[in-house]
């Protein structure tokens, strides 16, 4: 039985803490939240002072993606609390979990619009999977316990719990509970036996199978059992944009990524598929397009622990709702009792040849760096390393570049916001990440966009002594916008061009970093040696042309037919690649 | 237009839990026809009774995303069949003393009650399926309607489940 202790709200939220386990926490102290910070004072929880509470919010989400273990936020109400709003839902679409505790103004005082007073339960509804505004201090036990639950089971997301300054200050017999009590909250976690067998007699019989695989793999920790599948079934296997590494990408039956900047044979692979077989993916516009249309043939197994997602972007043959893992290893298990034997050679053989007719080839242009090519040259160096490196990436052009090329191995090392696409989310992320995994070497892969929405966690960072790595892709432009006003607004480069970019290795100097930049790619060798040998934080530039285009490209609610493969000739201009 | 669909929704009896749903059905895109709320004989939960406006499939998504909702215990989806509903109206007329028979007669007709008489008026409470309500409007309006007040919609399974 656990015992009781008197203390105050504030120190009882540390106890939580402690109780759940927790090592870090991600925040930025104010005037609502002090009696927290009190308390933290004498916790042996690590706080990690950022310098903006989005920041503290997607270095709880590195942490989380990294490890597997929630990301917790601490910050003040008001404007701390506003600031998180980015970083929870960037949170929320790709569901990862974490626990964001937020300080409010006394009790009596909510709704009369006090000093630093914002309704953050309010405005954080439709981007949390639960929130809490705890009123009486003898609910903080149990709230932290159900949101800890909360967060990390089912499909996992962030839980806000909003503790106003009096709760904070009010004293109570402590004791942590042990056990949740949420009658209305049951995810499911077993597949449907009945469906489990439905999906593998289809599987035993499918001529053309792909395996669609995604985030859900990471979060259900189940990579063993997709193998197990692909390789006793020889199924070739697409992995998406937030499913990177959870199949590795020297196996030979890794096709590759669907989606818009996906590999032209993976979209040729599923649209040709007589049976997809969807696990832990949602069908996302980015990644499907316009197959519900083309796909009627086709069947589908969709195998997630969230029911909404079933049938809500694709219809279904075979709905199986439940834990990867465990439906994974039904699966195995059932098509091992039918003695279904692999038998698609015909199928990987065809594959093999679209995607050899299909590569686009990369190579730098005469005295210019191609980023493309960059990230095939950085892709080398990696793998002729030992180290074991996380790549977190920002969101725009270098973000495709980096998951067309990089190749990932395992789960958690390729961290990168998929769902909300949030600039500014790579650099925080990647200090979380590293701070989850000291003897990981992390890699952020950055554009000179995205690198100015957070870049002032390089103090962070530098007063840390993480020694993470930046690569950034300067090419003074919004370049992924820029892409889409050139393909389809007729050169209209309406705000996407920067007139120049900042010198990056002087700030980078300033913030007390090592820095270099490149320019041609006789640089990049030499550059690339120092940057991933260097003992320390990190930055390099690497200047690249303003007109890059990331291809291949299906157009938004386009198929794989309509692909761009090169750059379109436009008026009085030279077509090139 | 689409179709409307009766949800009856078990949820916590706490603040904020109404706020919850409804605006899932608003940020899904779809709009609320009617909506009643209040305690059941469980003290610690409340029902919900919503009307939408939606295709079956997106009704289906509907529920499966309310479903997710922490505090949110039960969800029924009521058929005309295997259901019984109510609503209640009042309506406030304009009438002259020698109308008034007439109106009485409407509402014995329609199992109404007059609550109220004024020198140039009557309220008249009325209980009944929307269509009946509806009907009854239509009499009405030929007096002159001047304030109407209808309640959401109601309603309960037919037998024992669960």
């Amino acid at each position: 039985m656990a015992q009781e202790h008197r203390m105050t709200g504030a120190q009882a939220i540390v106890a939580s803490l402690e109780a759940e386990g927790v090592e870090y926490v991600f925040g930025y102290p104010g005037g609502n939240v002090l009696g927290i910070y009190d308390a933290l004072y004498d916790s042996s929880i690590q706080h990690v002072l950022v310098r903006h509470e989005q920041a503290a919010v997607h270095a709880a989400d590195g942490y989380a993606r990294s490890s597997g273990r929630p990301g917790i936020v601490l910050v003040t109400s008001g404007p701390g609390a506003t600031n998180t709003v980015t970083g929870i839902a960037t949170a929320f679409m790709d569901s990862i979990p974490l626990v964001v505790i937020t300080g409010q103004v006394e009790t009596g005082i909510i709704g009369t619009d006090a000093f630093q007073e914002a309704d953050i339960t309010g405005i954080t509804l439709p981007i949390t999977k639960h929130s809490y505004l705890v009123k009486d201090v003898r609910d903080l036990p149990r709230v932290i316990k159900e949101a800890f639950y909360i967060a990390t089971t089912g499909r996992p997301g962030p839980v806000l719990i909003d503790v106003p300054c009096d709760v904070q200050a009010a004293t109570f017999d402590f004791w942590y509970p042990l056990t949740v009590n949420l009658p209305s909250y049951k995810p499911t976690l077993r597949g449907n036996k009945r469906q489990i067998t439905a999906a593998a007699a289809l599987i035993a019989r499918a001529k053309r199978p792909v395996l669609y695989v995604g985030g859900g793999i990471i979060a259900s920790d189940a990579s063993g059992e997709l193998m197990e599948l692909a390789e006793s079934m020889s199924i070739p296997v697409a992995v998406t944009l937030m499913g990177k590494g959870c199949f590795p990408a020297e196996h030979q039956l890794y096709l590759g990524m669907p989606g818009m900047h996906g590999g032209i044979h993976v979209n040729m692979a599923l649209e040709q598929a007589d049976l997809l077989i969807a696990v832990g993916v949602r069908f996302a516009d980015r990644v499907a397009g316009k197959l519900a249309d083309l796909a009627r043939s086709t069947k589908v197994i969709h195998i997630d622990i969230d029911p909404a997602e079933i049938g809500k972007n694709q219809e279904v043959d075979v709905p199986i709702v439940g834990d990867a893992r465990g439906i994974l290893a039904g699966l195995i298990e059932e098509l091992r009792k039918m003695g279904a034997q692999p038998h698609c050679q015909d199928w990987l053989q065809q594959l093999a040849v679209w995607q050899r007719e299909h590569a686009i080839p990369c190579a730098h242009r005469g005295d210019a760096i191609d980023p493309a090519a960059f990230m095939c040259d950085l892709a080398r160096m990696l793998q002729q390393r030992d180290d074991d490196f996380i790549i977190c990436t920002e969101v725009g052009q270098h973000q495709m570049w980096a998951a067309q090329k990089l190749p990932i191995n395992r789960p958690r090392a390729f961290i990168t916001s998929g769902g909300l696409g949030t600039m500014g989310f790579g650099l925080p992320a990647a200090m979380g990440a590293q701070i989850a995994n000291p003897e990981s070497k992390l890699l952020c892969i950055s554009g000179d966009g995205s690198l100015q929405m957070n870049i002032q966690e390089m103090a962070t960072i530098r007063s840390l002594g993480l020694p993470l790595k930046v690569i950034v892709l300067d090419n003074a432009a919004l370049g992924m916008v820029r892409q889409f006003q050139e393909l389809f607004y007729q050169q209209r480069y309406s705000a996407t061009l920067f007139d120049e970019s900042p010198d990056f290795v002087a700030i980078a100097r300033a913030y007390g970093w090592a820095a270099a930049c490149i320019s041609t790619p006789s640089q990049i060798r030499a550059a690339l040696e120092w940057l991933l040998s260097y003992d320390g934080p990190a930055l390099l530039t690497v200047r690249i042309p303003q007109d890059a285009l990331v291809l291949p490209m299906v157009p938004t609610g386009a198929t794989v037919d309509d692909v761009i493969i090169a750059r379109p000739e436009h008026d009085g201009r030279e077509a090139e690649l | 237009m689409s179709d409307l669909h009766t949800l009856s929704l078990l949820v916590e009896n706490k603040p904020g839990v109404l706020t919850r749903v409804t605006s899932l059905i608003a940020r899904r895109g779809y709009n609320i026809a009617s909506l009643a709320v209040d305690r059941v004989e469980d003290p610690t939960l409340s029902r919900v009774t919503i009307v939408v406006e939606a295709d079956a499939t997106p009704t289906e998504q509907i529920i499966k995303q309310l479903h997710k909702l922490v505090d949110v215990h039960k969800i029924y989806r009521l058929d005309d069949e295997d259901s019984v509903s109510r609503e209640l109206a009042l309506f406030k007329v304009a009438v002259t003393p020698d109308q008034r028979p007439e109106i009485i007669s409407i509402t014995n007709v329609y199992r109404a009650r007059v609550l109220d008489i004024s020198p140039d008026s009557m309220i008249i409470e009325a209980t009944g399926n929307g269509n009946k309500l509806d009907t009854m409007e239509g009499l009405l309006r030929e007096y002159g309607i001047k304030e109407i007040v209808r309640t959401g919609k109601v309603a309960l399974s037919r037998g024992l489940r669960d």
